[in-house]
């Protein structure tokens, strides 16, 4: 099971990495494994305004459909179009080319309250 | 296409008179032209194929898969009740008036409330129906409040019928027995709590023995309580909800009341609710007076009509029949059954899969293939498995709170013996995991088609017709 070590992680097993003020969104190889085949991913518009840990769109896989939340608060500036024709591409590549969004954050201190590596791969053994 | 239409017993309108030329089809529309056997035999062959609860053991957790009494059948084909016309006259319907009367009594005496709407067309109508009733009684209390309370256990549809009238679900957790957990309840509650939604017996089978407190605890706070009756089958003749402290309940008549379920139903799900609410039910309702049975259109507060006409009347008429041939000791002894073929069937299987909720359950319970997981397989696979040895699977990864779930539901209609046989199959199937994983990851062999691509059938659905000749 690969978890990042620069990546920051969510308890609903969303990822990111930050560059600057914007942080990339994906979410984690544990997690694409436990949704099973997805189907369909719905995304937020760019310009829409997020805040940390609040839905930003849902992922439909064959078992069951739950709910994205976004890891940081802040606005939406680049969608993964790619996953519009391709869900799958998250099953297949959840940290790179399965990413989602990308947030310029409103408050880059709250990637604080995110989990390192370690810890997540705690949670999830 | 292999139908001769009887002469139109109204005058024929000319095509142009009602409808613009431009909007007219230019080439006659491509449809198979195929003969009345051709037609016969296709439709035959499929029903061949297709699985059902008269063919077999139809274990499906929370869908209560009965067998459907055929006596149902005779009683709707009735002419006085399957030949009516909608738009009769009050006065000429007087026995299907008298039914819904009495199948109204029948279900309010069930549900120990006092009022009912027989209008709802299915269970989550029924939970959009007893949600909408919710919001009336609290905007006439003068403040609309905002939150549905939610148990992370539910029914999706519960979070997803909160939404839809226009409230905002919030998700309590369970605790580690499967129960709701109270400390949080009681965290959540406050004044903008319009209601909390619980199913009882829960999604894992189990009864929330703290119902009590739970309804104390949310009544105080102003708030409703509202129960999703998808397992009513565990509780007729046993426990009434309305005794339970709960204000609105929906039942499922295509659930526990035997009438036909699945492939489109039609389902049923009326909603009965407390002295409280009645001012707010749908109308119209039934009234008796000294002329008899009639429609009444006169509660000013109602939230007004939920369906056309008075809901699927000829599945009320089934699930009627079904109260009245079981009478009340016989729909005790349903649920009495339900039970104990659920401990029975839980009792032959409980030592090969994992069971992470000990509680004793009632109707249904839900095992984890957590075991099997370290094999590699998974439970889709050991569903699949089971369709090899003539079964209808089990609901899969439902609850959400119980890893690689099997949601197991016998029903009460089982004998022993079928009961012991797919016992059988799911031993047989946890050493097959163990031994030959490849034979479950390659199931179902024997059916009349394989293992389906789910993915791509979601991914890229594409149902049209292709003709040969095109």
């Amino acid at each position: 099971m690969q978890v990042p070590g620069k990546l920051l992680y969510t308890e609903e097993h969303e990822w990111i990495s930050i560059e600057g003020d914007v942080a990339t969104v994906g979410i984690s190889e544990y997690a694409q494994g436990e949704l099973g085949d997805v189907v369909f991913i719905e995304l937020p518009k760019v310009g829409t305004t997020v805040k940390q840990m609040e839905s930003f769109g849902t992922i439909e896989a064959v078992k069951a459909v739950s709910d994205l939340f976004a890891p940081v608060s802040g606005e939406i500036v680049e969608v993964n179009s790619v996953l519009n024709d391709a869900p799958e591409t998250v099953n297949k590549s959840p940290y790179k080319e399965g990413w989602m969004l990308r947030i310029r954050m409103s408050d880059p201190e709250e990637a604080k309250q995110l989990m390192d590596a370690d810890t997540y791969k705690e949670k999830i053994s | 296409m292999g139908v001769n239409l009887p002469e139109a017993d109204v005058p024929q309108a000319n095509i142009d008179e009602l409808l613009p030329k431009k909007f007219q089809r230019q080439t006659p529309a491509c449809l198979p032209e195929i003969s009345e056997p051709e037609v016969i035999r296709h439709f035959v062959n499929l029903s061949t194929l297709n699985y059902h609860v008269d063919k077999g053991f139809y274990p499906l957790g929370s869908c209560t898969m009965k067998y459907n009494p055929k006596i149902n059948e005779e009683t709707q084909a009735l002419p006085g009740f399957g030949s009516l016309h909608p738009h009769q006259p009050d006065s000429s319907v007087q026995g299907a008036l008298e039914l819904l009367q009495e199948i109204g009594e029948y279900l309010c005496e069930i549900g120990g409330l006092q009022g009912i709407t027989l209008q709802p067309a299915a269970g989550a109508h029924g939970e959009l129906t007893g949600l909408m009733l919710i919001r009336a009684y609290h905007d006439a209390k003068g403040k609309r409040r905002k939150y549905i309370l939610v148990p992370d256990s539910a029914h999706g549809t519960n979070p997803a019928s909160t939404s839809i009238s226009g409230y905002q679900p919030l998700q309590i957790k369970s605790n580690e027995q499967g129960l709701v957990d109270l400390e949080q309840l009681r965290t959540y509650m406050n004044e903008d709590v319009a209601a909390l939604m619980l199913t009882n017996p829960n999604t894992l089978g189990i009864f929330e023995s703290q119902i009590s407190e739970i309804a104390g605890i949310v009544h105080e706070a102003g708030a409703l309580m509202y129960m999703d009756g998808a397992n009513m089958n565990a509780l007729l003749g046993i426990v009434r909800p309305g005794d339970l402290g709960f204000d609105v309940l929906h039942f499922n008549l295509h659930k526990t009341f035997s009438t036909p379920h699945g492939g489109g139903g039609p389902g049923a799900g009326p909603v009965a609710v407390s002295g409280k609410m009645i001012d707010f039910l749908p109308q119209p309702c039934i009234k008796k007076n000294d002329d008899g049975f009639s429609f009444d259109y006169g509660r000013s507060d109602s939230i007004g009509k939920m369906s056309t006409f008075y809901g699927n009347f000829s599945i009320i008429v089934r699930a009627f029949t079904y109260i009245r041939m079981l009478g009340a000791r016989g729909l005790r002894e349903v649920s009495e059954g339900a039970i104990i073929n659920a401990n029975y069937l839980l009792s032959l299987v409980k030592d090969y899969y994992d069971l992470p909720y000990k509680l004793t359950p009632m109707h249904e319970f839900v095992l984890s293939g957590e075991r099997q997981l370290e094999y590699g397989v998974k439970t889709l696979d050991i569903a699949k498995r089971l369709l090899d040895f003539g079964f209808h699977a089990p609901t899969v990864y439902f609850p959400l709170i119980v890893h690689e779930a099997l949601m197991i539901e016998p029903t009460e209609t089982e004998s022993k013996a079928a009961i012991e046989s797919f016992a059988d199959a799911m031993i047989l199937i946890a050493k097959e995991a163990e031994e030959k994983p490849q034979v479950l990851h390659e199931a179902p062999t024997t059916t009349p088609v394989s293992r389906l691509d789910e993915a791509m059938a979601a991914r890229e659905l594409n149902i049209r017709y292709l003709f040969s000749d095109k």
